[in-house]
C-alpha cells in the first residue's frame, strides 16, 4: 500500500505518506545515490541522455565530501607545459598506483579529464588563470608536470557548486537528507538478480521511501570514518561499499587505504583535519625536530631517477622544471606518509607528535595568503597558528579509499545488472595508491560515463524489474531493529572502539598478527552491534542513523583487514612490516571480496589483473 | 590556556510544535570548538540530540546555529572565545522553521536558488578553450567562496523579523549570486530585471548585518549588493535602455547581454 505525501520540490523536506505505515514510492529510470562530484555528474549525464533521474543524498545538496577537496583536479590540458598530454598523465597514474590500476580506467581518465574540466568552465566554474587567460595548473605529488586545475585551495567547493547549479538549472529531482539503507533486487528463478530500486529513510521524519528504478548509480564516497584519525566527515561510513556487497557485487583493492601525509595534529579536536598537498606543491618543505629536511633520506629506488638529489636542485625545480628534478616532498603520498611515520617513530617528531611543515620561511606572507587562503584561515581559527610566520605541525591521517566496487571500465557497471558505481566508492582506477588531484577528475570522467550507461540500460529494457513486498518489509525491519532493543550499549561507544581498533591495528604500517587481532575485534564488535539500542524516536535521530551506518562500517572494516592480512607484500597504500617491499607475484593480482553465503561476513578470492596492451606497455620501458 | 573543565551549556531541544532550553554540563578540553562540546553531549548524555554538520572544518556550511544569540558556525566557534565560567547558549537559526533541536528547514534557500537564471556563456574560442584574465575572474571568485551556510539569510532583518517578506526576497546569499553572474566575464544574460522583481533587491537597505556574520569574510554588501543595486537602478531609470529593449536593440548599458 503506498501513499504519496507532498514533498518540497527541491529539498524533499516534508513528511512522506500520511497513512500509518504508509511508505512513499517514487518511480525513476535512474536513481543516483550520492550528491558529490561523481553523483552529480552522473545525474547530469543520465538526464541529458533522456532518463528520468533522481539524486538521493544523506546531507543537504552542496555539502557532500567533495566540497572539502582543496588542491585541484588533474587534467593534462597542457596550458602551462605543452609537453604534457594524456600519455604522460597515464604513466604517472599507473606508476603512482604501483601498476595495480585497471589500465583501461587510467587511460580513459587521462584522455577525458581535460574536456570534463573545461565543461565545468562552460557551466560557470571560475578556475584560476594562467598569464594568457587559460585555466591555470598547479604542481602536485607524483605528477610530472603542473597539471591540477584549481581555484585557490577550494577546488572541491567550486566543483560541487558548479555541478549543483547545473543540476538545478536542468530541474533534476533531489532527495536531500534521505539515506539509502538497502538496494532492492528483482529475483529470477534462474538466480540472476537485477537491480529494481532502493530503500531509504528521510532523516527529517524517519519515514521510509522506496525508489523503483532499473538503474542505480552508487556514488557514496569512502569509508575513512572507520578510523580514529581521519580527514573524512561523518558521511564516510562505506555505505555504498556495503550496499553493493549485500546486493551481490564485488569489491577490489580494499587493502589499499591512503594515509595523507599531512593532517593537523593539534589541537586534539581537529586531529586528522587535512592540510592540502598544495602547501608542498607551492614550496612548503618537511622538517624534523632537528631542523633537518628529512625527505632526502627517504627517496625510494623506484622514484630515484625522477627525484632531486640535493636541496639546491629541489629548490631550482619550482622555477625551472626542465633542467631539475622534483623535490622529494612531492613524492607520491604513500612514500611521504611512511617517511613522516618513520621520523616520528625515531624520536624526531614535533611537540604534538607530528613533524614540521614549513612554508613561512620559504614564501612571502602575501603569496601564502593568496595561494592558500583556506589553510591560512584553518590554522588561524582552529590552532592559533599563523602559517605565514611559523611552521605547521602535521602527521599522517586516513584520507582516501582506493578500494571499492569492481566495475567495467567503460560503463562503470558492477557484476549486478543495473548497478553502477562511481567516485571514491568504486575500485580499480587508482590501484594501490591514488595521486593527488586524480580523484576530482575521476569523479567527472566516470560520473559522465556511468550516467550515460545507466540511462541507456534503463531505456533498453523490455519490462521494468519488480520489487517484492517481502524485500521491502525486510528492509524496513532491518532499519528499525535498533529500536527493538532496550537498555543495551549505545552505537557511539561501539563506533569509538571500531575507530580505535582500525587506527591501532589496520593503520599505516601493518603486521600479520595485528591484522588477525583486528579481524577478531571486528567480530566482537559485530556481536555488540547486533545488540545495541538507541534512544528517542525516528525524527532526525543521529543515534539511530549511526546505528544503521555502523553495520556498514563493520563490514567494510572486515574487508580491509581481511585483504590486508592476505596480501603479503608492501605496495602503495598497504605496508606490511613483516613483508617489506613489493612482490612481483602479488603485483599481478587483485583480491576480490564478496558477501558470504550466510550474509554475515565476506569471502575473498584472488583474480589476475587485466593485461595491458603492448602499445601502452611501451610507456613503462626504460 | 586552560585544559579540561566542565562547560555549562543551554541547548534548545524541541520540534516544530514546542521546545525549551535544556541545561547541561559537559567536560571539554583545550582547543575545542562548540561542536565538540555538542558531540560529547550526544555521545554521553543526549544520543538523539539533532545537529546538522558534515566537515567540521568550516568548509561545508552545514552547522549553522546561533550561539548566545549570534548566527555562527558551530565548528568554527572556539570555546576559548568564552570565559570558562560562562554558560553558552545554543539555539537553532531563527529565520527558518525548526525541524528538531538545532536543525532547521532551510528549503527557502533552495527554492530561491531555483528562481535564479543560471549561467549562460557564449561559444568557446576557436581552439576549444576559453580565455579570461585573472583580474576579471577575481571578483566572481570572492563570491564563489560562499559555503551556503545561510547565516547571512538568517541574520538579514528583512526576513528575520518579517517572515511574510520571504516570497518577495531572495536574500543576501542570492544577491551575491546575481552579482557573481553579472560580473562573470563571459556570461551573456541580463538578470537585472529578475534581481529587482523576483529577487527583491530593492528591499535591502544596506545595513551590512549580512557581511558581519559571513564566515568566509565575503564583503556581501559593499562588493556585491551595492554594485548590483546600482546596475539595477541604472537600467530602471535610463530611457535609452527601455527603448533598446522595446525595439530589440542592444546598447551600451546592456553590455551585449540578453535579457531574461
Ligand atoms: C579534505 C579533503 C581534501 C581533498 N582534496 C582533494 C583534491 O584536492 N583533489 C582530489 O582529486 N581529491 C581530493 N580529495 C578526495 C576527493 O575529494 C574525494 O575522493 C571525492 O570528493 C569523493 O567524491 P564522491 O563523488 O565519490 O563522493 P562524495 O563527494 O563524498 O559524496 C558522497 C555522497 O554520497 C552520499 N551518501 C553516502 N551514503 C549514502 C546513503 N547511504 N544514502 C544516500 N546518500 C549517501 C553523501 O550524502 C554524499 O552526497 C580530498 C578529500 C578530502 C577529505
Ligand atoms: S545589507 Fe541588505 S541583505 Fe544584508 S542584512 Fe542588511 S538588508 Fe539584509
Ligand atoms: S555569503 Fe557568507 S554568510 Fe551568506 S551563505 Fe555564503 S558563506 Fe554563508
Ligand atoms: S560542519 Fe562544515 S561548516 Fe561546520
Amino acid at each position: 500500500m503506498s501513499t504519496m505525501g507532498s514533498r518540497h520540490p527541491m529539498t524533499g523536506n516534508e513528511m512522506s505518506g500520511e497513512a500509518p505505515g504508509g511508505i512513499e514510492r517514487r518511480q525513476y529510470d535512474v536513481v543516483v545515490i550520492g550528491a558529490g562530484g561523481s553523483g552529480l555528474r552522473a545525474a547530469i549525464a543520465a538526464h541529458e541522455a533522456g532518463a528520468n533521474v533522481a539524486v538521493v543524498c544523506k546531507s543537504l545538496l552542496g555539502k557532500a565530501h567533495t566540497v572539502m577537496a582543496e588542491g585541484g583536479a588533474a587534467a593534462a590540458m597542457g596550458n602551462l607545459y605543452p609537453e604534457d598530454n594524456w600519455q604522460v598523465h597515464f604513466r604517472d597514474t599507473m606508476r603512482g598506483g604501483k601498476m595495480l590500476n585497471n589500465w583501461r580506467m587510467a587511460q580513459l581518465h587521462a584522455q577525458e579529464a581535460p574536456e570534463r574540466v573545461m565543461e565545468l568552465e562552460d557551466w560557470g566554474a571560475l578556475f584560476d588563470r594562467t598569464a594568457d587567460g587559460l585555466i591555470s595548473q598547479r604542481d602536485f605529488g607524483g605528477h610530472r608536470y603542473a597539471r591540477l586545475a584549481h581555484i585557490g585551495d577550494r577546488t572541491g567547493l567550486e566543483m560541487i557548486r558548479t555541478l549543483q547549479q547545473r543540476l538545478v538549472a536542468l530541474g533534476i529531482d533531489v532527495f536531500m537528507e534521505c539515506t539509502v539503507t538497502d538496494l532492492l533486487l528483482s529475483r529470477s528463478e534462474a538466480g540472476d538478480n537485477a537491480i529494481a530500486g532502493a530503500f531509504a529513510y528521510w532523516r527529517e521524519s524517519g519515514r521510509f521511501i522506496v525508489f523503483d528504478a532499473p538503474s542505480v548509480v552508487l556514488a557514496t564516497g569512502g569509508f575513512g570514518k572507520a578510523w580514529k584519525v581521519t580527514s573524512n566527515s561523518w558521511e564516510y561510513t562505506g555505505d555504498g561499499h556495503a550496499l553493493a556487497l549485500r546486493a551481490g557485487a564485488t569489491l577490489i583493492n580494499m587493502e589499499f587505504v591512503q594515509f595523507h601525509p599531512t593532517g593537523m595534529v593539534w589541537p586534539p579536536s581537529v586531529k586528522g583535519l587535512l592540510v592540502t598537498e598544495s602547501v608542498r606543491g607551492d614550496g612548503g618543505i618537511l622538517k624534523n625536530s632537528e631542523g633537518k629536511r628529512f625527505m632526502f633520506d627517504h627517496i625510494p629506488e623506484y622514484f630515484r631517477k625522477e627525484t632531486a638529489e640535493s636541496i639546491e636542485e629541489a629548490d631550482r625545480w619550482y622555477d625551472d622544471k626542465k633542467n631539475n628534478r622534483r623535490p622529494p616532498e612531492l613524492l607520491p603520498r604513500d612514500e611521504v606518509a611512511r617517511a613522516i611515520n618513520a621520523e616520528i617513530k625515531a624520536g624526531r617528531g614535533s611537540p604534538h607528535g607530528g613533524v614540521f611543515l614549513d612554508i613561512a620561511s620559504r614564501r612571502t606572507p602575501e603569496f601564502i595568503r593568496k595561494r592558500l587562503p583556506s589553510m591560512y584561515h584553518q590554522f588561524k581559527e582552529l590552532a592559533d597558528v599563523d602559517i605565514t610566520a611559523e611552521p605547521m605541525e602535521i602527521g599522517p591521517t586516513c584520507h582516501y579509499a582506493m578500494g571499492g566496487i569492481e566495475v567495467d571500465p567503460e560503463t562503470e557497471l558492477s557484476v549486478v545488472p543495473g548497478l553502477y558505481a562511481v567516485g571514491e566508492c568504486s575500485g580499480g582506477m587508482h590501484g594501490s595508491n591514488r595521486l593527488g588531484g586524480n580523484s576530482l577528475s575521476d569523479l567527472i570522467v566516470f560520473g559522465r560515463r556511468a550516467g550515460d550507461a545507466a540511462a541507456s540500460y534503463a531505456a533498453g529494457l523490455a519490462s521494468r524489474p519488480q520489487i517484492s513486498d517481502d524485500d521491502v518489509a525486510a528492509a524496513q525491519a532491518s532499519a528499525l531493529a535498533p529500536f527493538e532493543v532496550e537498555g543495551a550499549e549505545n552505537p557511539y561507544t561501539i563506533q569509538q572502539d571500531l575507530q580505535q581498533a582500525m587506527n591501532d591495528l589496520v593503520g599505516i604500517i601493518r603486521e600479520g598478527a595485528e591484522l588477525e587481532r583486528a579481524l577478531e575485534e571486528v567480530d566482537r564488535l559485530k556481536e555488540r552491534a547486533a545488540r545495541m539500542s538507541v534512544e528517542g524516536n525516528r525524527q532526525y535521530n543521529p543515534g539511530w542513523h549511526l546505528a544503521i551506518d555502523l553495520r556498514n562500517m563493520l563490514l567494510v572494516g572486515e574487508c580491509v583487514a581481511k585483504a590486508a592480512l592476505a596480501r603479503e607484500e608492501s605496495r602503495g597504500g598497504h605496508t606490511r612490516n613483516d613483508h617489506p617491499g613489493p612482490n612481483p607475484e602479488w603485483g599481478s593480482k587483485n583480491l576480490v571480496l564478496r558477501l558470504n553465503a550466510e550474509g554475515t561476513g565476506v569471502d575473498m578470492t584472488e583474480q589476475a589483473i587485466p593485461a595491458m596492451p603492448d602499445e601502452l606497455k611501451k610507456f613503462f620501458e626504460e | 590556556m586552560s585544559t579540561g573543565y566542565q562547560l555549562k551549556m543551554r541547548v534548545w531541544r524541541g520540534d516544530a510544535d514546542s521546545g525549551a532550553l535544556g541545561d547541561y554540563a559537559v567536560e571539554v578540553s583545550e582547543g575545542e570548538v562548540v561542536l565538540d562540546a555538542l558531540h560529547r553531549l550526544q555521545a554521553t548524555q543526549a544520543g538523539d540530540l539533532a545537529i546538522r554538520w558534515n566537515c567540521k572544518a568550516g568548509k561545508c556550511g552545514s552547522c549553522s546555529a546561533e550561539i548566545n544569540g549570534k548566527p555562527r558556525l558551530l565548528c568554527m566557534t572556539r570555546l576559548s572565545d568564552f570565559d570558562p565560567a560562562e554558560t553558552i547558549t545554543v539555539t537553532p537559526m531563527r529565520a527558518f522553521p525548526v525541524i528538531r533541536d538545532l536543525v532547521t528547514d532551510v528549503s527557502y534557500n533552495y527554492e530561491k536558488a531555483r528562481e535564479l537564471p543560471g549561467v549562460e556563456l557564449g561559444p568557446r574560442d576557436a581552439d576549444g578553450k576559453r580565455r579570461m584574465m585573472q583580474v576579471d575572474v577575481e571578483r566572481g571568485q570572492e563570491f564563489r567562496k560562499c559555503i551556503e551556510c545561510f547565516l547571512c539569510q538568517d541574520t538579514c532583518h528583512v526576513v528575520r523579523d518579517h517572515d511574510d517578506n520571504k516570497p518577495a526576497f531572495a536574500g543576501p546569499r542570492f544577491f551575491l549570486r546575481y552579482a557573481e553572474l553579472d560580473m562573470h566575464p563571459l556570461d551573456i544574460r541580463d538578470r537585472r530585471d529578475t534581481a529587482r522583481d523576483a529577487a527583491g533587491i530593492g528591499l535591502c537597505n544596506i545595513t551590512k548585518c549580512c557581511t558581519e556574520v559571513c564566515p568566509e569574510g565575503i564583503k556581501i554588501t559593499d562588493n556585491a549588493i551595492i554594485p548590483m543595486k546600482e546596475r539595477v537602478a541604472d537600467r530602471k531609470h535610463d530611457p535609452l535602455v527601455w527603448l533598446g529593449n522595446k525595439i530589440g536593440l542592444r546598447n551600451k548599458d546592456n553590455d551585449g547581454r540578453t535579457a531574461t
